[in-house]
């Protein structure tokens, strides 16, 4: 089986979606002859032309809204924001519109689209290409966010998203795309939307987490092994809707769970998957949950320093994990 | 006889009278709505009195067989021509489980039917016209001859959507057609406090498309400049943008008193300019109305409406679990 990097498993899924469905395009900046900044899209257009890998305008509402009315019309649009932290002017188009296209009318329309975006800090991009924004689209029904952790689950989910015949918004972590590899097959495969996935089996301490921290905690759940300690890893893959059944067992499997997110604490996904726990839980835990997440500022800083302190690393996922099992 | 304009334009007679009769039907349906709503029957309104000529002009001057149109909350006499009914506005109006738009969830005003490519709208202004150009967007990669026509009122023309939008349809060339329904006020701000250029037309030159500026109250004039936009749009020429200007004869819905921000002389002097009363004359003067006509399609419009108002009064609301259904493809 051959092995790829993240952003490989992305270009990958979106080829092959591309050959699959003609109606499936991209657009975004920089998308087309450049292949995208980070190249998700390299050889895209030499492989399928101009029209369907469309440079845009630099203008973020447009390429959600224009999106959206291709979507309605027939067409699979995979829409690129270049970072994450830039698809803010783009809000409106995703709640007001492609969130709700579907139930405001009734199920006579629907925007089957997708939107990726890079999110996620430790790449020395300070404020505003670090930001992590799954949370202010997670309470808007009507959509679907997936967060991928591994290049399997990138080309699975990826092509899943592009079938969906709802509007899913897919969040690659930017330092992901070529710091993380692995075995993705050649055949045509997807994985379930709304579905989490146990990275690894464990009994001592669960941890639940998504995107990149799920490879940090599989890092730290290694060193702890050498220490007797058995971690059972839990990886959401979709962060809304919230798989509930997953997170409620692997809860109870070990009664101790510690929920990690790169995110700002406060509001964010993992806060959600607390209160789950606590509604169905109580009984079965060991100990009080615990969120190990960024610290409530509004972003990663750019000096080395403070950019460190904020980011998730293995190091702080090992010792929460190490604290939890010792309670 | 007065001068025949409508056939130059190639329209028949039967034509004209069928634009006629939709403007005349949109204008009634929504006056029996105020009188629904001050009766206490129905919770909003929001009207498309004044701009009814520019509404219907502009939808005879597409193919309503395979045109996209995504309108705005004003734009009864659109959704009209392009095979909306009497019913489903009602049905809509009184919140009922049938109306085609949204099955009683969105208010009067938002319009969206599929099976006759009327695009679902919502409340925040000007969001539609991004889609209207990715509908354009699909057509030409599909190489068809579609066009969408999208539709605001000039304020709305203020927003990022309609800027991106008509840069976007400007830069790839889409057959799409925006139309801005300048009716004088956005609610209670005047034209000359929302746009800082004399026409709303003059913007089109920042997107590398033409602008014009046409009689809003006169659907033969409209007809005439969306049908020349159309078909460049068929020809691959792009897209135009086209500024109707009318008045809003009523206030912006039936929440708002415009009492507190304009004359009643300046109401009185537009009310003069009716399409509704200019349009009837024309077609008097060309011999195309006779008083039969005229007395057969009152008569014909009242009983439509009547009906139409009694079936929606009758019909079912949605069952409350309702709310539940349709977040996501059910298919799955």
């Amino acid at each position: 089986m051959p092995v790829m990097s993240y952003i490989q498993a992305v270009t990958k899924a979106l080829q092959e979606e591309m050959q699959r469905d003609e109606n499936v395009f991209v657009l975004g900046e920089d998308v087309g002859k450049r292949g995208g900044v980070f190249r998700a899209t390299d050889g895209l257009y030499d492989e399928f032309g101009e029209e369907r890998v469309i440079d845009t305008p630099l203008a973020e509402s447009a390429i959600a809204g224009v999106g959206i009315g291709a979507a309605m019309y027939g067409k699979r649009p995979v829409a690129e924001m270049q970072f994450a932290d830039f698809i803010m002017p783009a809000v409106n188009q995703i709640i007001s519109e492609a969130a709700k296209m579907r139930y405001r009318s009734n199920n006579d329309w629907s925007a089957p689209m997708t939107i990726r975006a890079p999110y996620g800090g430790g790449v020395h991009g300070a404020l505003y290409h670090s930001q992590s924004v799954e949370s202010v689209f997670a309470n808007q029904p009507g959509l679907k966010i997936v967060m991928p952790s591994t290049p399997y689950d990138v080309k699975g989910l990826l092509k899943a998203a592009i079938r969906d015949d709802d509007p899913v918004l897919f969040f690659e972590h930017k330092r992901a795309y070529r710091l993380i590899k692995g075995e993705v097959p050649e055949d045509d495969y997807t994985l379930p939307i709304g579905k989490a996935d146990v990275k690894r089996e464990g009994s001592d301490v669960t941890v639940i987490t998504y995107g990149l921290c799920v490879n940090f905690a599989l890092q730290a759940a290694e060193k702890l092994a050498e220490e007797g300690i058995d971690a059972h890893i839990l990886d959401l893959r979709t962060v809304y809707p919230l798989d509930q059944e997953a997170i409620i067992e692997a809860a109870k499997k070990t009664g101790k769970v510690l929920l990690v997110t790169e995110d700002n604490k406060e509001g964010s996904i993992i806060g959600q998957v607390s209160a789950i726990i606590a509604e169905n839980c109580l009984f079965d835990l060991d100990a009080p949950v615990q969120r190990l997440a960024g610290p409530d500022v509004p972003s990663m800083p750019y000096a080395p320093t403070m950019e460190k302190y904020f980011m998730m690393n293995p190091d702080k996922v090992e010792q929460a994990m190490r604290d939890l099992a010792e309670f | 006889m007065a001068e025949n304009r409508h056939q130059s334009l190639g329209l028949s007679d039967e034509q004209v009278l069928d634009m006629y009769r939709t403007m005349l039907m949109a204008r009634k349906i929504d006056e029996r709505m105020w009188l629904l709503n001050r009766s206490g029957k129905i919770p909003f309104v929001i009207s498309c009195q004044g701009q009814e000529a520019a509404q219907v002009g502009a939808s005879f001057a597409l193919d309503r067989e395979k045109d996209y149109v995504a309108p705005y909350y004003r734009d009864m006499g659109v959704v009209l021509a392009f095979g909306m009914t009497a019913q489903d506005l009602m049905l809509s109006g009184f919140a009922k489980a049938e109306d085609p738009n949204s099955g009683g969830r969105q208010m009067p005003g938002h319009f969206g039917q599929k099976k006759n490519r009327i695009l679902s709208g919502s409340s925040p202004v000007t969001t539609q016209v991004p889609h209207a150009v990715g509908v354009a967007l699909a057509s030409k990669m599909e190489k068809k001859d579609i066009v969408s026509l999208v539709t605001l009122g000039e304020g709305s023309s203020n927003q990022g959507d309609f800027h991106e939008g008509l840069n976007f349809a400007g830069v790839h060339k889409l057959p799409v057609i925006t139309m801005v329904e300048n009716n004088k006020y956005a609610i209670s701000v005047p034209q000359e406090k929302q746009i800082a250029s004399k026409n709303v037309s003059d913007r089109a030159v920042g997107y590398g498309m033409p602008g014009f500026t046409v009689d809003g109250n006169d659907p033969l004039a409209v007809y005439e400049a969306v049908k020349a936009a159309a078909d460049r749009a068929r020809n691959g020429e792009g897209p135009t943008l086209i500024e109707t200007v009318s008045y809003r004869l009523t206030p912006h819905s039936s929440d708002d008193d415009d009492r507190t921000y304009r004359e009643r002389e300046e109401v009185e002097e537009a009310k003069k300019k009716d399409s509704l009363i200019t349009f009837k004359k024309y077609l008097q003067d060309a011999g195309v109305l006779t008083e039969d006509k005229e007395k057969e399609m009152e008569e014909e419009l009242t009983k439509i409406i009547n009906d139409a108002t009694d079936y929606a009064e009758n019909a079912p609301y949605a069952e409350p679990e309702s709310a539940l259904k349709y977040v996501y493809a059910e298919n799955e």
